[in-house]
């Protein structure tokens, strides 16, 4: 097998190739690719939304139709989007960072990918079978259990399979960071974007275990005539939103704390200095960590759990502003008195210290409870949530895929284009969702397919869909960017930003072992000391010897195929008892697949050391 | 905190003034001129938080807009390589103090205001008003407590008096909101909520569902008619005098009657306190502001309505639960409602 992979190759070798990948660079395309997909999906969702709510009284989609879309675009830009996008950045640099080969369980990697792709496809499948979900991304019963269509069922199955693969990811990746440190790396020498994926990681092994049991709960409801939920047979509506938010909220903290990771990266590179307070940075995301789990019921002021539950969730929530606000200024220090260059990258992580500034400053609004009264379920929210979600993930999704783009790709975006697409899009979201502030307060709430006429809520509409198609626009800069880069792009060195963390020290894109050698790490910002002292390159931390590696494999996609014939069975049991047929068929292959895993050695093959020295030369 | 509030209330009139001249939204709907306690309540604190929260934003921006000015990379220094600082313990410390602190002087009026407005002990006095509250998808049923009566759409209440209201829902959860007096509270399905509401002035006050509760949410508007205590007073009575046996004074109302009955509108509509309370209580229906919440109220859009309420709010209980009616026979029924006014006092005394 030869290391160069400079030959072309046909189509159906390079499909095969990521059916059958287990290597986190390429599981990182998948999730970028499949993650990608489903974000212009949810775009398309968002401007059908602003579309039917450009005036008042419109009559573009119907009061069915609208409550699916708001449904999916929720569910899909959470789930099937920022969450697969953020995994992709995970995937294509925390190993790189650390200075591993892999990740402790590469085929995991590869099956938690498969079952997010598969879980997606379900859950989309609902928009051709019959109805999408309708109850809202939150899904609150007993709203939920009265859905006439599959929907739901579609919900309920598509997010516990997509589920299941986040958190084989999280697990995996507590397993990296712990086992796979290169020689040297001690836990306060790692890298910020290394520390906010262990936290989240952390976060996404104890959150999402609420999700799954809320979602089994809603299954048996809906599927196996249980009352878990039904008010009327002793069962509790309100169980299921406390499960929600459990998990929702860390969640939205799931979402935010790699990016928090990817900012201080970029800051610390572009402004050449290293990042400013990084004990207390690290220190700070373990607290929004910890206090993320404590506020969930500030989603649920208005639910009438008492002026006690209401206070105490109430200081708690204003409590992550303290954490929160060292972040911010600890980068704006980290940026003072360096040399800033102004890219892309930068960019984005510049246009998002104001924007998260004012989401965080309503984040504080809402958590006074009283004042909640008035805002929660209105258009304040979902302008702020935007503020958080957008100026926050997408913003620092956008600046890590600037900034990795050579390293996961070996080209660099074009940098004009990368700048209009930030423009444009960066006034188009504030266009849309500054004004939803004083539409909330002005009296309308979300979620509304129609707002009636003479409301005074006209204006403030109009501007906002304007303002997404201008977001629209910007992402299919950023699509055309993509497609130009790939064809005639840049060719990147191997450190192109003068990084200063471990992936920066091997080529790009790396070799599939990606390092030779192992590096010896001796600080924080391990390349940055070296080329401070007139090393060319990383100093080894081991001998150079034959490098192990592991085989790539079917069984993760054809597991997750088995789970997906599984959920199908399961949805459709309910109107015929033939379906049970796809229910224990993709159960029985599903487990078939995993009795073969477990009873074949594969015990992966070596990358010879003669040949590794070859190749060096 | 009340001199605390002073100052800071006379420093954001002029700032509301401001936005009201410049339009922040539909008198007695918008939530940011507050008519009623629980919507003041409200926005003291938002006034506090936006304060408070203005000046980090201006802390925050003023130190970027230095560093973006003053530490560019300039031309020819490229290879410009900047001290490379770890921290600074007093800066460090001075940015988590001052949060907290910022933090401190929030929570303590938002504690204090979340207990004030929980405090439904009053509701246990005699004179104290007490509705129930029943949320249906998607219409609101009004139960006078100690009356004997019931309404739906349209909420009478006295002005300068705390209303008690416990709600509770009789299918999916909904949200009681009326922006201008009070902020909003879950009505569930397993436990009654409690809550009192105070609206300062007479008026006709916007009230919606805020939680999702199927594909009519948003149509699912209510009104809260504020009047006078004495008004008030007078409207209980007449309201507890209703004859739902009474006869109309024309003949079409009278066909209309008829029609109502034949077509057996009483297996789920009430008069008075006869009849069962699946849809909409009719009582006093002629004195509506909105038909179904949202229609104008003119015999046109109600034969409509009775001849195909789909049209208007998909997914409403009505759809295909009574026989087909024809237009003419619609319009008698119509004529009919609209003539079922049983008091002096409507939308009209509260000045509208």
């Amino acid at each position: 097998m030869s290391i160069a992979a400079a030959q072309k190759r046909s189509f159906s070798t390079v499909l095969w190739d990521y059916l059958t990948t287990v290597d986190h660079k390429k599981v990182a395309h998948l999730y970028l690719f499949g993650g990608g997909f489903f974000f212009l999906l949810g775009g398309i969702e968002a401007l059908i939304i602003r579309i039917q709510l450009i005036k008042p009284m419109n009559d573009v989609v119907s009061a069915g139709l609208y409550n699916e879309m708001f449904t999916m675009h929720g569910t899909t830009m959470i789930f099937l989007a920022a969450m697969p996008l953020i995994l992709a950045l995970m995937n294509a640099a925390m190993p790189l960072q650390i200075g591993a080969r892999d990740v402790a369980f590469p085929f995991l990697n590869a099956l938690g990918v498969w079952l997010f792709i598969f879980g997606g496809i379900l859950l989309n499948l609902s928009w051709f079978l019959g109805g999408a979900p309708d109850a809202g991304w939150t899904s609150y019963v007993p709203l939920a259990t009265d859905s006439a269509s599959h929907g739901v069922d579609f919900y309920v199955l598509g997010l516990q399979i997509a589920g299941a693969g986040t958190l084989m990811s999280g697990i995996n990746f507590l397993a990296t960071i712990v086992n796979m440190r290169a020689p040297g790396m001690t836990y306060m020498r790692m890298p910020l974007f290394t520390w906010t994926t262990f936290i989240t990681s952390t976060l996404i092994l104890f959150a999402f275990p609420a999700l799954t049991i809320g979602l089994f709960l809603l299954m048996f409801d809906r599927m196996f005539g249980s009352a878990f939920f039904d008010a009327a047979l002793g069962g509790n509506a309100i169980i299921w939103e406390h499960l929600f938010w459990i998990f929702g909220h860390p969640e939205v903290y799931i979402l935010i704390l790699p990016i928090f990771g990817v900012f201080s990266e970029v800051f610390a590179t572009f402004s050449k200095k290293r990042l400013f307070g990084y004990t207390a940075m690290v220190f700070a995301t373990m607290l929004i960590a910890f206090l993320g789990f404590m506020v969930w019921a500030h989603h649920m002021f208005t639910v009438g759990l008492g002026p006690m539950a209401n206070s105490i969730f109430a200081v708690a929530t204003m409590a992550i502003a303290v954490p929160t606000g060292i972040k911010i200024f600890n980068w704006l220090a980290t940026m003072w008195g360096g040399s800033i260059k102004i890219n892309s990258a930068m960019l984005w992580s510049l246009g998002f210290i104001p924007t998260f500034t004012i989401g965080g400053m309503t984040g504080v609004m809402l958590g006074s409870a009283v004042a909640d009264y008035q805002y929660h379920d209105t258009y304040f929210v979902v302008a702020h949530f935007h503020y958080v979600i957008v100026g926050g993930t997408v913003f620092g999704i956008f600046a890590g895929l600037h900034y990795w783009w050579p390293k996961m790709f070996g080209r660099i975006l074009n940098e004009t284009l990368g700048q209009i697409t930030f423009w444009v899009f960066f006034i188009g979201f504030h266009l849309t969702f500054f004004i939803q502030h004083f539409l909330g307060l002005m009296g309308m709430p979300r979620r509304y397919w129609v707002f009636l006429e003479g409301q005074e809520l006209d204006l403030g509409n109009l501007i906002s869909t304007i303002g997404a198609f201008l977001m629209g626009v910007g992402v299919i800069v950023f699509l055309y960017n993509v497609v130009v880069t790939a064809i005639k792009g840049e060719k990147a060195a191997a450190d192109p930003w003068d990084g200063r963390t471990l992936e920066w020290s091997i080529p790009s894109p790396p070799p599939f072992y990606n390092f030779k050698q192992v590096p010896l790490v001796r600080g924080l910002d391990a390349l940055w000391i070296e080329k401070t002292e007139g090393n060319r390159q990383m100093t080894p931390g081991e001998p150079l010897d034959d490098i192990h590696m592991p085989n790539g494999s079917i069984m993760p996609f054809l597991m997750s195929l088995g789970f997906f014939v599984a959920g199908i069975g399961f949805i459709y049991q309910t109107d015929h008892k033939l379906w049970f047929l796809a229910l224990y068929g993709g159960m029985a292959f599903a487990l078939g697949t995993m009795v073969v895993r477990s009873l074949k050695d594969d015990l992966g093959y070596y990358v010879k050391k003669e040949e590794l020295e070859r190749e060096a030369k | 905190m009340k001199g605390l509030f002073g100052k800071l209330r006379a420093l954001f009139t002029l700032g509301v003034l401001a936005l009201v001249l410049a339009g922040c939204g539909k008198e007695n709907l918008t939530a940011l001129v507050p008519k009623g306690y629980g919507a003041e309540s409200s926005m003291k604190l938002i006034i506090l938080s936006v304060v408070v929260m203005t000046f980090v934003f201006l802390a925050v921006m003023i130190i970027y807009t230095i560093v973006l000015f003053r530490f560019r990379e300039k031309k020819g220094q490229e290879d410009f390589i900047p001290k490379q600082v770890e921290g600074n313990k007093t800066l460090e410390t001075i940015w988590t103090v001052i949060p907290i602190i910022l933090v401190v002087i929030l929570a303590v009026p938002t504690v204090i205001a979340t207990f004030d407005l929980a405090d439904v002990s009053g509701a246990a006095e005699d004179e104290a008003i007490s509705v129930d509250i029943t949320g249906n998808q998607y219409w609101w049923h009004f139960d006078y407590k100690g009356q004997d009566f019931q309404t739906s759409q349209d909420l009478y209440i006295p002005t300068g008096e705390k209303v008690y209201i416990n709600m509770i829902s009789s299918d999916v959860i909904h949200s009681f909101w009326v922006p201008s007096i009070t902020g909003k509270m879950d009505v569930n399905v397993e436990n009654t909520n409690r809550m009192y509401i105070e609206a300062y002035d007479e008026g006709v006050y916007w009230g919606k569902c805020a939680e999702l509760c199927g594909p009519s949410h948003s149509l699912m508007d209510f009104k809260v008619i504020a009047v006078s205590p004495e008004e008030y007073e007078q409207w209980a009575s007449d309201m507890q005098a209703v004859d739902p046996e009474e006869q109309p004074q024309e003949t079409v109302a009278v066909e209309g009657k008829d029609l109502f009955e034949s077509n057996n509108c009483m297996s789920c509509h009430a008069i008075g306190s006869s009849g069962k309370q699946v849809g909409p209580n009719l009582t006093n229906f002629g004195n509506r502001t909105k038909i179904a919440g949202f229609l104008e109220p003119t015999k046109e859009n109600l034969a409509s309505w009775i001849q195909d309420p789909e049209q208007y709010k998909p997914g409403n209980k009505m759809t295909g639960n009574y026989p087909e009616v024809n237009k003419e026979d619609a319009e008698k029924i119509a004529e009919y409602l609209m003539q079922l006014k049983h008091s002096e006092i409507t939308p009209d005394s509260a000045g509208e």
